[in-house]
């Protein structure tokens, strides 16, 4: 009879923690050795003293936190597999930015899935998520609403071309996360046949740069600082969403101000952030997405973290698969979702 | 369904008057009739069909979706209606979207009984966008921030109209309008509307300061009073009579007693008032009447409707508007004492002989509640729209007080990144209490500076709203106060603009909310 899951995966106030591996996965701050699913900073967290990741999110946390010498980095490929203490570790594609994975962890027999944060649908710039059966399912619950239901991201692409053909003397200024969403949105755009440069603020330069050296072409880019306002008439311009109806805006003529994310699902929150054309494109899985991977993925058990819990451990519970919550600290409900 | 959905949705977020035009104008433009005409009626709330409860939509809703699940989703967003158009199972691949035409043709044909069953096989055609703009359709109340006239213009712009001749015309027509658009793109002829008693559109006056008389003569002008009520139509023609808006709006419904008085083939212009006993109550009074779709018998008793007339447009058939404001006034006059007109009166006019003289007529017109001064060329024919140096309205002097800015807020379009909208209090006991919301009165470089002080001067942010510190005096001019629960502070302005900025004058000195309430109408 294999360990029960819990006897040796625990939730610590520095994150999870698997003891027969001595390691922890996205710990929420500064340990000895880190498993991280992801580049976004509130799962890289800088500090640790040994990281393992897939060579994608090494590079990410090395352009991100620079060589300060204190951390080293392991990069550890797709579909490898690694013994670490009494575990065998493997990083499968989570689908949610370049480079995240999902963290399968064996251990006596009883096999463990951390999602991280991960999307089902296809993405131009990672590759997609890969179901992988186990005993304990450990899944992200961000959108884990009926009411999140992203629409096909190419509907929410015309939506933005169609605001620019109907308002062609304006700029269109869209705020997104500097990791994996600008770079996501740069391709969509491309697919949508839009050759023209984008614009970007010089925050997502170093993201964009990365992606491109890692094989994520973007076509043309240019600065958004430095043309005049008639040169950004009618053009489409990346900033990250703090940006968007700031300051720095005023460079913009008549700036429309647009936000992809999951969150401008729901009219009410996009007012209140003063958007006027919200894109609905999100990294992470929609209510439908939540719930169909753990039907496929078929686990013993499902333990959620990080969103809205109870709707999601209802939902398993009425598919018959046993849920609970892991109130793991530390993760941010953040703008760009 | 779903192109209409889709504009609902980019109107619910786009702010500028300019951007909804320039949005409904295309929609119109890129839309097959009738499917265009019906979105115009439903934007100008002309559309009548049974409306289905929102306690059905949530049965319905129930039928679909775990009743725990469903619970804390609405907990999340907020509104029935779109709440439940993002929960439900989506089904739009497989269903038949239904067009916009063909929901409301059915609906209005259909019994109450069917519409739960009509509305759940739609719901399932649709997309999201589709089921929360269906939602709003069939639950009455769009609420997308665009009024009727808003609509007809976008229309009237598809050619070379403008919104009067829209209006002009407007009353005589039906959905979904097809004559009216096929007029309007040149593939046809005006429609006719015959002896229907359609809206003519109204003559506006600009606005004038006392210091910029001078210029003009007083020989040419005829002075009357401006009544603080709401500016409205009379139209009597054939058996139909009608009570309107000055937007062409019919609001005879709210005022049964007065439509019931109104005298045969005539249309006239005058101001819709509260008369007790021969006097103008204040505009309060009458806003109890307005908005009220069917008033009861003690409203009509308390708050008693009348009009007073300032202009003739039409008798018995003969179209007046082509006559000078002089001669029209005559025609008027000798009318009114042909016979009794009961809920009507003649505005008196207004003599003067000097600049001087109206102004001492202006500074008493606070005083005994009128909103100021009319200025009419003798010479002026009646002609829709505001024409240039026709008609000039000269308002009574505003109040001011010296109030704290409170709260301010980002603006939008080409002010996203100023805050230019800010809500001001009074002291009372130490404390401030918000009296009211200004957007304007400053310049571009006064807008600059309250932006920086803003910034440098914020103790507390709420998504787009900053809260500041109680630090900069704004002079708030405003036209009058009334009684409000709009504000915590029980009273609200009207017409309020930024008159001065006093960076000089130390917040506490400013005005308290007695002060205010000392000039209460």
């Amino acid at each position: 009879m294999p360990p029960k899951p819990e006897t040796w995966l625990r939730v610590t106030p520095n994150g999870l923690y698997c003891v027969p591996g001595d390691f922890f996965v996205d710990p929420v701050l500064p340990i000895e050795r880190a498993v991280v699913t992801h580049g976004h900073s509130d799962h890289a967290r800088a500090g640790h003293r040994h990281v393992l990741a897939t060579p994608e999110t090494v590079a990410i946390m090395r352009r991100r936190h620079g060589a300060d010498g204190t951390t080293t980095y392991q990069a550890l490929a797709y579909g490898e597999r690694l013994r670490i203490g009494d575990t065998t570790l493997g990083l499968l594609p989570a689908g949610h930015v370049l480079g995240s994975a999902q963290v399968m962890i064996d251990h006596a027999g009883s096999r463990v899935v951390v999602s991280g944060d991960y999307k089902r649908r296809p993405d131009p710039t990672c590759p997609p998520f890969e179901p992988q059966s186990c005993d304990v399912f450990v899944t992200e619950a961000t959108f884990a609403l009926p009411v999140f239901r992203h629409p096909p991201d190419e509907h929410e692409i015309e939506k933005l071309l169609h605001s620019v053909r109907v308002f062609p003397e304006r700029a269109h200024v869209v705020g997104v996360y500097a990791l994996g969403k600008c770079q996501r949105v740069i391709s969509l755009l491309r697919r949508a046949g839009w050759d023209r440069p984008i614009y970007v603020h010089g925050a997502l330069d170093g993201m964009n740069r990365l992606y491109e050296e890692l094989g994520v072409p973007l076509g043309p880019l240019l600065p958004a600082t430095g043309p005049s306002k008639k040169e950004l008439e009618g053009q489409i311009i990346l900033a990250p969403p703090g940006a968007v109806n700031d300051l720095w805006a005023r460079r913009l003529p008549e700036p429309v101000a647009a936000m992809a994310s999951g969150w401008m699902r729901v009219r009410q929150r996009a007012r209140q952030r003063g958007v006027e054309l919200p894109l609905v494109i999100s990294d992470h899985a929609d209510w439908d997405e939540l719930c169909r991977t753990i039907e496929e993925v078929a686990p013993g058990e499902v333990w959620v973290t990080h969103g809205r819990e109870e709707a999601l451990i209802r939902a398993a519970s009425l598919m018959g698969i046993a849920a609970r919550a892991l109130n793991i600290v530390g993760y941010e409900e953040e703008a760009g979702a | 369904m779903n192109r209409f959905a889709e504009l609902l949705d980019s109107l619910v977020f786009t702010p500028s008057r300019n951007g909804k035009l320039r949005l409904i104008r295309e929609y119109f433009a890129t839309t097959p009739d009738p499917e265009r005409g019906w979105a115009l009626a439903a934007l100008t709330g002309e559309l009548s069909f049974r409306e289905v409860k929102p306690a059905q939509v949530r049965d319905l809703a129930m039928r679909r979706i775990d009743p725990e699940l469903f619970g804390w989703s609405y907990d999340f967003v907020g509104d029935l209606a779109e709440t439940v158009a993002l929960v439900w199972p989506d089904r739009s691949g497989e269903g038949h979207a239904p067009r916009l035409s063909e929901i409301v043709e059915t609906l209005r044909a259909a019994v109450r009984a069917d519409a739960t069953s009509l509305l759940e096989a739609w719901l399932d055609g649709l997309d999201g966008t589709g089921r929360w703009a269906l939602l709003k359709l069939v639950t009455g109340g769009l609420r997308v921030g665009v009024s009727a006239r808003l609509a007809k213009t976008a229309a009237a712009e598809l050619g070379a109209s403008n919104v009067a001749a829209v209006e002009e015309v407007w009353h005589g027509l039906e959905p979904p309008y097809e004559a009216l658009f096929a007029w309007l793109e040149g593939r046809g002829p005006r429609p006719e509307t015959g002896a229907a008693p359609t809206f003519c559109p109204l003559m506006l006056a600009h606005p004038i300061e006392e210091g910029e008389l001078a210029a003009l003569d007083p020989a040419d002008f005829a002075a009357e009073w401006k009544w603080d009520g709401i500016r409205v139509q009379i139209v009597a023609r054939g058996s139909g009579k009608r009570l309107y808006s000055r937007a062409g709006e019919d609001i005879g419904g709210s005022f049964p007693e007065l439509v019931e008085a109104l005298p045969d083939d005539v249309v006239l212009d005058g101001e819709l008032l509260v008369v007790r006993g021969g006097e103008v109550a204040p505009f309060n009074d009458l806003q109890q009447r307005l908005n009220r779709k069917t008033p009861s018998l003690k409203m009509m008793s308390d708050y008693p409707a009348a009009v007073r007339l300032y202009d003739m447009l039409e008798e018995r058939g003969e179209d007046l508007r082509g006559l000078a404001f002089r001669e029209r006034r005559a025609r008027l006059e000798t009318w009114y004492r042909a016979a009794p007109r009961p809920r009507l009166d003649l505005s008196p006019m207004v003599p003067f002989e000097s600049w001087d003289e109206l102004a001492a007529l202006r500074a008493q017109t606070r005083a005994n509640g009128i909103e100021g001064l009319m200025l009419k060329r003798v010479d002026s024919v009646y002609v829709p729209g505001r024409p240039k140096g026709q008609w000039w309205k000269l308002k009574r002097a505003p109040l001011t007080v010296d109030a704290v800015l409170m709260y301010a807020q980002r603006g939008h379009g080409k002010r996203s990144s100023f805050y230019s909208d800010y809500t001001f209090g009074a002291w009372r006991d130490g404390e401030l209490v918000p009296i009211g919301k200004a957007y304007s009165g400053y310049t571009d470089e006064e807008l600059l500076r309250l932006d920086r002080w803003i910034r440098n001067n914020t103790t507390n942010r709420f998504g787009p709203v900053r809260e500041v510190a109680p630090g900069l005096v704004l002079e708030i001019a405003f036209d009058s106060v009334h009684r409000s629960t709009r504000h915590r502070s029980g009273v609200a302005l009207r017409f309020p603009r930024i008159h001065r900025i006093r960076w000089d004058k130390p917040a506490s000195e400013a005005d308290t909310l007695e002060l205010v309430e000392s000039l209460l109408t």
